[in-house]
Parts: structure tokens; sequence; C-alpha cells
């Protein structure tokens, strides 16, 4: 076929999808009420939560898995476009990591060094190695499906990064919940939940993320 | 053609304007022409596919449009599209998966024409699509029909016609990308 007839039959297509930000933001609405009754209906917040929201502890864990999620987000934002993606958004990245390294630092110089296993084993790294994952997973969908619509320069980066911004908004939830607050618990456990998603994302983005 | 007047042929095709859109298409596909075909030669293939590559960047810019970002030069995203398309035009034909190619420069190449060999892979792909969006897309892109000259001729409505070729282009897109 000509290239002038191919353009002609272009031109007449009119059909075009809603803004890549506008089908992330129902993505993102979507998923989060799936998981969020879920979360519900399973777990639910921990019964002593309004104790606990006054606590340095829990308030730490609280920001740190809030602004993983919200930087992770503002990455989703772009990386369904083929363009490079900015950088100050990568970077922004590394606050919730290094804001957790400066509370594991501060722990261990407050808490005795006989009692740092018992902090880090913690009660409930069961249920935070389920729960992430599968709270995880109607978000990852949702993303997943909203980038497959998209145009991502790495099907695998863009994958890694939507299981990235699942599984944070998953550890949102989860840290409603669960009653462990030690930074030390935190720094174990919920790097494993969310690598994994992060990882199972990189994997599925690199098969279905192809345009 | 300079980038701004890209992004405002862009821009005005988006609000509706048909022709700025054909004029962007053809804009691009000129410009994309000697660095497709620079990509093809070093990675060792013919010069004969540089049209069916250029086809497949056109038909991924206008499939992919909603991803571009209004407030940006629409420059480097169509360079970023061409990209993509390149690399994986040589990946599936080399089964390399480790290329580098020459960056698409962000200062325009010289225009060149559509050579008179038409390409030939759209058109393979064509043959393979349901009869229904084989009849409209080839009404439309072949016998130059506009949406209602094709309905009337099929017999179908307006409303049919549209679908049938938005869906027969995306099938087209994707077939492309897959062997």
């Amino acid at each position: 076929m000509r290239t002038d007839d191919l353009v002609q039959a272009l031109v007449a297509d009119r059909a075009t999808a809603p803004p890549l930000g506008t089908q992330f933001a129902w993505a993102l609405a979507a998923g989060l009420v799936l998981s969020a009754a879920g979360f519900l209906l399973v777990l639910g917040p921990r019964p002593d939560i309004g104790g606990a929201v006054g606590t340095i502890r829990f308030d730490i864990k609280i920001v740190q898995v809030l602004l993983l999620a919200v930087t992770a987000f503002t990455l989703v934002l772009q990386i369904g476009r083929p363009t490079a993606v900015h950088r100050g958004r990568v970077a922004a990245l590394a606050i919730a990591p290094v804001l957790l390294l400066l509370a594991v630092g501060a722990e261990l110089m407050v808490v005795p060094a006989d009692r740092w296993p018992v902090r880090l084993v913690g009660t409930n790294s069961r249920v935070c190695l389920t729960a992430i994952p599968l709270m995880a997973l109607p978000l990852l969908a949702a993303f997943l499906i909203v980038l497959r619509r998209g145009a991502p320069a790495s099907g695998a980066v863009a994958g890694a990064v939507a299981g990235l911004a699942a599984s944070a908004a998953a550890a949102v939830l989860y840290a409603t919940h669960c009653p462990d607050d030690s930074p030390l618990f935190v720094a174990v456990w919920y790097p494993i939940a969310i690598g994994g998603v992060t990882l199972a994302g990189a994997l599925l983005g690199r098969f279905l993320l192809r345009w | 053609m300079s980038d701004a007047g890209w992004s405002d042929l862009m821009r005005a095709a988006n609000a509706g304007d048909a022709e700025a859109y054909g004029r962007l298409l053809h804009a691009i596909a000129a410009a994309l022409r000697a660095p497709i075909r620079r990509n093809l030669l070093r990675a060792g293939r013919s010069a004969a596919d540089v049209e069916d590559v250029v086809q497949e960047v056109l038909l991924a810019v206008h499939l992919k449009r909603h991803t571009w970002d209004s407030e940006r030069p629409v420059g480097p995203w169509v360079h970023a599209i061409a990209r993509y398309k390149v690399v994986d035009a040589l990946r599936r034909r080399t089964g390399q998966f480790d290329l580098s190619i020459d960056e698409f420069s962000e200062t325009l190449a010289a225009e060149e024409p559509e050579p008179s060999v038409p390409a030939s892979e759209v058109e393979r792909h064509l043959a393979t699509l349901p009869a229904g969006q084989r009849t409209v897309v080839q009404a439309i892109a072949v016998e130059g029909r506009s949406i209602g000259e094709a309905a009337e001729r099929l017999s179908m409505t307006a409303g049919a016609v549209r679908v049938a070729l938005h869906r027969g282009l995306a099938a087209l897109a994707k077939q492309l990308g897959q062997d």
C-alpha cells in the first residue's frame, strides 16, 4: 500500500482514546476501591488504631509508605509515554527508602541490641507478605490495562513501576492493620513484599506491554 | 518544517482539522525516511524495507497520539515512537536483543518523497483482516472514498464504517508488530 493511501485512512479515522492521565486516574480509583474493599472485609485497620496514630513509629511508617505510593504513582503517570521520564521524578523514589534508613538508624540507637531480633521478626510478617501482594493485584491489573493502551518505551520498566506503585498503595492499607511499627520490621518485610510485586510487574510488562 | 510547526499541526488535528493532520503525517513520513534508512542499512537490512517501517511508525503515531502531552513539543515524542518501532523491527528480523541505533536527531532530517515502489507489509496483513474491516480500509485508503461514500457503497451506516476503519487500523498495527 502507498503511504499516501495509508495517510488517507489515518486521517479519516477520528476515534481517539481519552488522555492517559484521565485513564490512570480511573485505574487508580477502581483499583483502590477493590483493594480497600478486600482490606476492610478481610483484615481491617488494627483495633487500637486510635492510640497508634499518636505514636511516632506508627506515624513514620505511614508517612514512608504514603511517600513511596505517591512518588511511584507520579512515575506511573509518565511511564506510559514513549518519551524519557523526568529525572526528578525518578530521584524522588529514593525519598521513602532514605527516610526508612534514617528511621532504622534511630531505632538501632534507642533500642537495646538484645531487643533488635524481636522487633525485626515482629508478629505479623506472614500476613505482610501475603496481604500486600494480594491487595496490589487489582491496582496492578488496572495500571497494566491502561499501560497497554499507552506507548511505554520499555515494557519491563513500565511494568515494574506499575508493580511498585500498586504494592506501595497496598502497603499503605496494610500498614494501618499491622501491629508491628518498628522500622526494623518495616525495613525487612515491606521491601520483600513490594519487591516481589515489582518484579512480577516487570515480568508481566515485558510480555504484555509491547505495542 | 520546524518542530513548532509540527506541534501546531498536531494541536489543530486534535481539534478536528483533518487537513492539518494529513499534512503532519506526510511531513513526519518525509522527515523519517532518511534516518530510518540509515538505521536499517547499518543493521544490514535492505533499503526496500524502509517504507514498511515508515508506515508502521505512522500507524503507531496515529493509534498512540493520546500519549502525547500537548504541553510539550511533538517532535521528541514522534522520534521516541520512531525509535521504538525501528528497534522493534530490527529485533524481530535479526533476533538480536541488544541493538544500538543511531538516535533520531532533534534537528529534522531533509524531507524525502515517497518511493515509487509501494510498501508491501500493510497490504499483506490487510488481506488477512476480517472482510468487513478489509473492505472499509480499502475503500477509504486505496479508493480514496470518504466515510459517507464508503458507507453508501458498502450499504453500511457511517458509524459502522468508522468502527470498522478504526478496528482495521488497530488490527493492522498489532499484526505488523508481531511478525
